[in-house]
Formats: C-alpha cells, sequence, structure tokens
C-alpha cells in the first residue's frame, strides 16, 4: 500500500474512508475538538472581565487636535497590568478605562499635564514615563553638567598650559 | 617600586563604590506592586449603583460614618479574589465591617461567585470604568484598603489576604479605630 496510491474507487473505499483513516488528516478534528474543548476550559482563566470596553477605550476623540493631545498623553503613562507598556499600547481592561479617563477628561477641556499630576498623585511618578526633578532624581540632572563643568575646567587648563 | 598616589586610589575607590552599589542594587528582590500614593489622604467624593440587589451600593458617605471599614476591591473574574475569599469570611466573623467594590462586573456573574464563595460585604458598588480604582490609586485586583471612621485611606494591602494578613489587618482596624 504505501507508495503506491490507488483511485478510491478501485480499492473497494468508494468514499475514501480508508485512505482518511491512513492519512495524518485525520488527526485535524481532533486537534480542531481539542483546541476548542481547551479554549473553553482557559475561558475563565484568560478572561480579563466580562464587560465591553469603555466607550473611549478604542475609540478616538471626534477632535484631531484634542486626540492628539490625548494620545501624546496616553503614550506617557505607564499601564498598570503591564508595567513595561504604556497605556496607549496596552489591551489590558485596565489600560482602556486610563485611556477612557484620559480622552473623556481632555474633551472636557483639561489640560494634559493636570491629567498626569493627578495620575502621579494616585500612584506616584511610577506612573508617568515623563521624568521630573524630585529630590530624589536631581543628581541624574545635576550630575552631567557637573562632569562637563570638570572636563571643560580640566581641558582648558592642559591647553592653556602649552605656548 | 613605583608609588602610586591619591590621584590614582581615589578614582578607583570611586569605581569600586559605584560597581558595590549596582551589585547591591541588581541582587534586591524587585517588587511589581505599584502603591497607591493616596495613604493618608480622604476617600475622593464618589457614588457608586448597588453591584448586586442583594447589597446597597457604595458612596463616600458611607465611609464617614464613623466606623473603620475594609474596602476590598475585587471582581467576580479575578482568581485570586477566590482565594482570598476564606480570608474575607474570617475577617467578617471577627467583627470587620467589609465594602465591596466590584470592577468591570456583570450582576450576574458577581451573584454566582457570591453564592459560590461567600459574601462577607455590607456594601458592594459597580466600578464599570475602573473610576474609583483610578481614583484611590489601586492598580489591580484584589487589594484592601483600611478606611479609618473619618473616610481616610490609612493602609492599603495589594494582592489577595493570606491567612497571616487576617490578624494584621484586624490590627490595622483597631489603629485606625483610636
Amino acid at each position: 500500500m504505501i507508495g503506491s496510491f490507488r483511485h478510491p474507487r478501485e480499492s473497494g473505499d468508494p468514499v475514501g474512508v480508508e485512505r482518511f483513516a491512513r492519512s495524518p488528516v485525520r488527526w485535524v478534528p481532533a486537534f480542531a475538538g481539542m483546541t476548542i474543548l481547551l479554549s473553553v476550559l482557559a475561558a475563565p482563566i484568560g478572561a480579563q472581565d466580562s464587560l465591553p470596553p469603555a466607550p473611549y477605550a478604542y475609540r478616538q476623540l471626534d477632535d484631531p487636535e484634542q486626540e492628539a493631545r490625548a494620545q501624546q498623553l496616553m503614550e506617557t503613562l505607564r499601564c498598570l497590568a503591564c508595567q513595561s507598556q504604556s497605556v496607549a499600547d496596552s489591551d489590558a481592561p485596565i489600560a482602556g478605562d486610563m485611556r477612557h479617563q484620559v480622552r473623556t477628561r481632555i474633551a472636557a477641556g483639561e489640560e494634559p499635564e493636570a491629567i498626569r499630576a493627578w495620575m502621579i498623585e494616585r500612584y506616584g511618578d511610577y506612573i508617568s514615563y515623563t521624568p521630573r526633578m524630585t529630590a530624589s532624581t536631581w543628581p541624574l540632572f545635576v550630575v552631567p553638567l557637573f562632569l562637563l563643568a570638570a572636563l571643560i575646567f580640566a581641558l582648558t587648563r592642559r591647553l592653556g598650559r602649552k605656548p | 617600586m613605583m608609588r602610586l598616589g591619591l590621584k590614582f586610589w581615589l578614582p578607583l575607590a570611586a569605581f569600586a563604590a559605584l560597581l558595590g552599589l549596582f551589585a547591591f542594587q541588581l541582587t534586591q528582590p524587585k517588587s511589581d506592586f505599584v502603591e497607591s500614593a493616596m495613604i493618608g489622604k480622604p476617600m475622593p467624593d464618589f457614588s457608586l449603583r448597588a453591584a448586586v440587589p442583594v447589597r446597597p451600593g457604595l458612596s463616600s458617605e458611607d465611609l464617614r460614618d464613623g466606623n473603620p471599614k475594609l474596602l476590598n476591591v475585587f471582581a467576580s473574574w479575578c482568581v485570586p479574589c477566590i482565594a482570598e475569599a476564606p480570608q474575607l469570611a474570617a475577617l467578617e466573623r471577627a467583627g470587620a465591617n467589609i465594602v465591596g467594590v466590584a470592577i468591570r462586573d456583570r450582576q450576574q456573574d458577581l451573584q454566582v461567585f457570591l453564592a459560590r464563595h461567600g459574601n462577607p460585604f455590607s456594601r458592594i458598588g459597580a466600578d464599570d470604568l475602573s473610576e474609583l480604582q483610578l481614583a484611590i490609586g489601586s492598580a489591580g485586583v484584589p487589594e484592601t484598603f483600611v478606611i479609618d471612621g473619618e473616610g481616610v485611606i490609612r493602609y492599603q494591602h495589594i494582592g489577595d489576604i493570606r491567612d497571616s494578613d487576617v490578624p494584621m489587618l484586624l490590627e490595622k482596624l483597631r489603629e485606625v479605630a483610636k
């Protein structure tokens, strides 16, 4: 049988049952069934929540200028569920709810920086990707200036010594 | 032998100190928790409709009635919330007043969840757009906040409540009652 192909009609297997039973294709329905079964079983664990996304989670604002400002802010806010993504990048439900909040507030006339400040008031600096100068971060801004000044000082002294 | 002066040792010491700092920080366990910055601040004004018919909804007024409460942020779709159900029941038996905030939940799902895992809540508010959750700096479910009688947030517990957390939370409630 192997290596030789016989037409189903000649093989006494008119509908191809025998051929089907021997071919790897016979596993397809089993795999399909298994996949459906597993996805149904996994649903309660994989499910994030049971409600549809917030109205403005995936809908842009009608005013393109407002939407651009919302987008700019959302790209610099950290998603709380998936902490290396921005709110604009994430499909986590809480990120959707944050986008909804950002968009509706900007539509209501609130300034993006006021919304950022509101978020920082609740979650700390961690929520914002835009660095701020604070009591713990000021060396990051000052040290490079100090090093640059030291370099210029050393260079001018060394170059100035030569005739 | 050539004598090495301060010009050699000082930068080397600075470099070694920097390496030491990196080694120390890199071996510190990383925390994925985003803590709320609202501890010590009053609960924002809010009013949530009742999430299920058997319990009233929740508003900021309810939290200013003079009695400390546990505010449990949970959802029927949240697996660790099932794990902490027995501990919430134990807290309720010990006299804690627990109010619930159901995040992005449907009434029928909540009813099944409460029937299956118990209902330790005196009130359950529905937070369909995570608005209250964002307003109090909660980053996920489950989280449990200790609210004093004046409605001020006094403590945040992130993640499910374990057995060992039960006496700790009861102690926090006693502390804020003073």
